[in-house]
């Protein structure tokens, strides 16, 4: 009988890795012991499954690793394999998430809690790689849970917490993470990665339950139904997306709880708005050309913060209305466009400025379309939104509700 | 102020188009005296799946104002005529999704009126149609079930003689005058037709209804869950599977206790479990595995699941072992293995009177050769139902059962001509 004469090595906890945000993703896919994952090319989305490829390839995770031949395909064999229980992940980009629209309309209907990584990218005309978040807007409106990350580490924690949120019985909805194309998905950064023993704690295993494909649970999934049963069908999914608030809330403490580290605020970060006369907003990498000016703006004196939206359904309207109550005058810059929108503003800027319709404090508002098909969100752009938002301050309105930034005019 | 609101029930497919042209007859006609109308049909129900009972409705009133007034939901909840044009679905009306089953006469106003195109008498009908808490009055269109079709539109003038009937049920909203100059401007209408809508215009004859008449039983019916008690994931739960019928021998599948087949069926297998040689086929191919296998090893069709379709009378090798008969000629959906195993010699009668009997073989649809319509439709035999065949219906096996297809040989002969209240016929 061996005795132990001293404490075993403290197990290693979490690993620092330099790796892109895509690689992260790959990561948590591989900490998830994901089942399922189904691929398909298109830049920047094919980076993770080039990633999962290679952690299947090097005996780091076992899953079936299904090429699909189009992203229809691709996200309709993930869809039925989760009604049988695996825990799946999927993804795309551009044009190739506009393909698989058939599948991702039914996908939060069936209550499919998948996960996917949508690469952003410009929709096609005129063909392009670079960064617009339309694409993963598409699916606003439909139930899928929407969420936009900034850096290696948030794709890796935010799969993670993904996965706890999708497949807790209360919500069981599909999570897209958007990450943006290039800035985020060919971009490697310091990580800390955890070890499967700590990610165990915090993410269970996916149990369907009654909700199951199985011949011990004979059900009919998706039978045709009359106008006498959609609307409740309508009912029980708005009912879910509601119960996210919760369960989101619930993630983010309890992966704190595990992990010693994320945001308190799971909804968006908020930078040095404390004090913040002008608030910019913005999703996704923008923030990092925001906070520098930031920064800089700080140094002449300008009080201006910054809120980086990280889930935008459901969309944290009462929070952002509290946190928007003490600005002068707030920026929204989208990666986005709304033709004929309200205002002619961008998806974000129009969702916040509904969110505030009913606050007792209503700043103005102005959008800015900005750092369209990837071009560069520059310091300048972020001086002029923030000049503009002062001058709105001053006059207590908005000269132009809208303005297009980085244009050559 | 008038308005009149009026529903045709009638099968999917078979008699979408005629169901089309009464709701724009009435439209069209009601027009000629200045009114308002619209026609539409429930765009819930399944018009484009065999058999399946559905609706279309017409709507007309004096002014724009009182028409919308009627037209502000989504079908009328109540009415002053039910036309059926296919008499079988007296029995009740069962929407392809779940409704329960709907009392042909359920939407009628007191002393509303119910149309029916039938070869079966008032009384007949009113064993099928159930029991009402007010007063209507039946009016019987002497005719088979129409068969308009999707495809092709059976110049049967069932439309016109309906139409020619309603100017005598609603004499203040359709005059005849009105109907018949509608028919005229139809471009399927003509001299002819507008003669068939007097004559039936002349010829119809209501009779009353009374609260005590009709069929006494409750149709099955069930309440709708609320969202909150509906299974999430647009899932249903599966059928158990089934279970011996007695002693442990047989089977008999799980069904669904919310969706028969009661009002789908236009027709019904009829079995002669004397001659049946096991042979599985039609079992085995019924599309709504309606068959249950007695302990015997014999095939019975439970008629809580039976489409009516004629696939088993079709596989069948047998002569006359399986044989579609009409609905119209049974009363209740009791099993025909369990009538014949309690009486074989009682059951062997009513078996022959049923696959003899000239009217109730007659298809209103599933034609096994081609021209067998148009033989049912034979000139001078329309009020009768028209059928004309010797001996059961001949099948794909028609070479085995030593019954050889009827093949029209008289190509020219008009249908047109043979409908019964056309003149000089």
């Amino acid at each position: 009988m061996t005795v132990a004469t001293q404490a075993a090595p403290a197990a290693i906890q979490e690993q620092e890795m330099l790796i892109s945000g895509s690689e992260a993703i790959a990561e948590a896919l591989t900490l998830a012991d994901i089942d399922v994952v189904t691929a398909y090319p298109i830049r920047p989305y094919d980076t993770v499954m080039q990633a999962i490829a290679k952690k299947i390839s090097g005996g780091k995770l076992v899953a079936e690793y299904i090429v699909a031949e189009g992203e229809h395909s691709q996200f309709e064999i993930v869809k039925h394999a989760s009604t049988v229980g695996a825990r799946v992940f999927c993804g795309s980009s551009g044009v190739g998430w506009a393909y698989a629209m058939e599948c991702l309309v039914v996908t939060p209907a069936l209550r499919v809690p998948m996960v996917a990584m949508v690469g952003n990218r410009a929709l096609d005309d005129p063909g392009a790689f670079g960064v617009e978040h339309n694409d993963a807007l598409f699916v606003r409106d439909l139930g899928w849970l929407l969420c936009w990350i900034d850096s290696s580490q948030e794709a890796l924690d935010t799969t993670l917490i993904a996965y706890r949120v999708a497949e807790d019985r209360r919500i069981f909805l599909p999570i897209a993470i958007s990450a943006d194309g290039a800035f985020l998905t060919h971009s490697q950064a310091i990580t800390k990665v955890p070890s499967k023993s700590l990610v165990d704690k915090f993410l269970p295993p996916y149990h369907r339950g009654d909700l199951q494909l199985h011949p011990d649970n004979p059900i009919t999934v998706a039978p045709q139904v009359n106008e006498d049963w959609v609307i409740e069908i309508r009912r029980q999914n708005n009912a879910a997306t509601e119960r996210a608030y919760t369960v989101i809330e619930e993630a983010y403490a309890d992966f704190r709880r595990v992990f010693g580290r994320g945001p308190e605020n799971p909804w968006f970060e908020e930078y040095m708005t404390e004090d913040a006369e002008i608030i910019l907003m913005g999703m996704g990498t923008l923030s990092l050309p925001v906070k520098v000016a930031i920064r800089k703006m700080r140094e002449d004196g300008k009080k201006v913060g910054l809120i980086r939206l990280r889930w935008f359904r459901p969309f944290p309207y009462e929070q952002l209305a509290r946190a928007l109550r003490k600005a002068r005058a707030i920026g929204v810059i989208d990666r986005d466009y709304s033709f004929g929108s309200p205002f002619g503003s961008g998806v974000v800027a129009t969702e916040v400025r509904a969110a505030l319709y009913n606050a007792e404090h209503r700043p103005p508002l102005i959008g800015f379309i900005c750092g369209l098909g990837g071009r560069e969100v520059t310091l300048e752009d972020v001086y002029k939104t923030a000049e503009i938002c002062y001058s709105a301050a001053k006059a207590g309105k908005t000269e132009r509700a809208t303005y297009w930034l980085g244009v050559r005019e | 102020m008038a308005h009149l609101i009026c529903e045709v029930v009638y099968r999917g497919i078979f008699q979408k188009n005629l169901a089309s042209r009464i709701t724009r007859g009435i439209v069209l006609s009601a027009r000629k005296a200045g009114k308002w109308g619209i026609a539409f049909g429930r765009y819930g129900d399944s018009p484009q799946r065999n058999g399946i009972p559905a609706k279309d409705f017409a709507i007309v009133a004096d002014t724009q104002e009182e028409l919308e007034q009627h037209m502000a939901r989504y079908e009328p909840k109540e009415l002053h005529v039910t036309i059926c044009v296919d008499d079988t679905l007296c029995k009740g009306v069962e929407s392809w999704a779940w409704y329960g089953l709907q009392p042909i006469n359920r939407l009628l106003l007191p002393n509303g009126h119910l149309l029916v195109s039938s070869t079966q008498s008032a009384e007949e009908l009113l064993k099928d149609a159930h029991k009402k808490d007010a007063p209507y009055s039946l009016w019987i269109l002497p005719g088979k079930a129409s068969l308009a079709g999707l495809w092709v539109y059976k110049e049967d003038h069932t439309e016109v003689r309906v139409l020619g009937a309603l100017a005598k049920i609603a004499p203040k909203i359709l005059s005849i005058e009105a109907v018949a100059e509608a028919i005229r401007e139809a471009e399927w209408g003509s001299d002819l037709k507008v003669e068939s809508a007097r004559k039936a215009y002349e010829r119809i004859q209501g009779r009353p209804v009374k609260i005590t008449d009709g069929n006494p039983e409750t149709p099955y019916s069930f309440q709708m869950p609320k969202w909150w008690e509906m299974r999430e994931g647009v899932t249903i739960p599966s059928l158990p599977i089934g279970k011996p019928i007695e002693g442990g021998e047989g089977y008999r599948p799980e069904r669904s206790a919310v969706f028969k087949k009661f009002s789908t069926r236009t027709m019904r297998p009829v079995i002669d479990f004397d001659t049946c040689v096991k042979c599985t086929l039609c079992w085995l191919q019924c599309p709504d595995s309606c068959f249950d296998v007695t302990p015997e090893g014999l095939y019975d069709a439970n008629m809580e699941a039976c489409c009516g379709c004629g696939i088993c009378e079709a596989v069948c090798p047998v002569e006359n072992c399986i044989t579609m008969v009409n609905e119209a000629a049974f009363d209740d959906n009791a099993s025909q293995w369990e009538m014949w195993r309690k009486d074989k010699g009682a059951y062997k009668a009513w078996l022959g009177a049923k696959i003899t009997d000239k009217v109730h073989v007659g298809r209103s649809h599933g034609f096994r050769y081609r021209g067998q319509y148009e033989e049912e439709l034979k000139a001078g035999e329309l009020e009768l139902g028209g059928a004309a065949l010797a001996s059961g219906i001949p099948g794909e096996n028609a070479d085995q059962k030593g019954l050889k297809p009827n093949v029209h040989e008289d190509k020219s002969s008009s249908i047109v001509t043979g409908v019964a209240e056309a003149p000089g016929g």
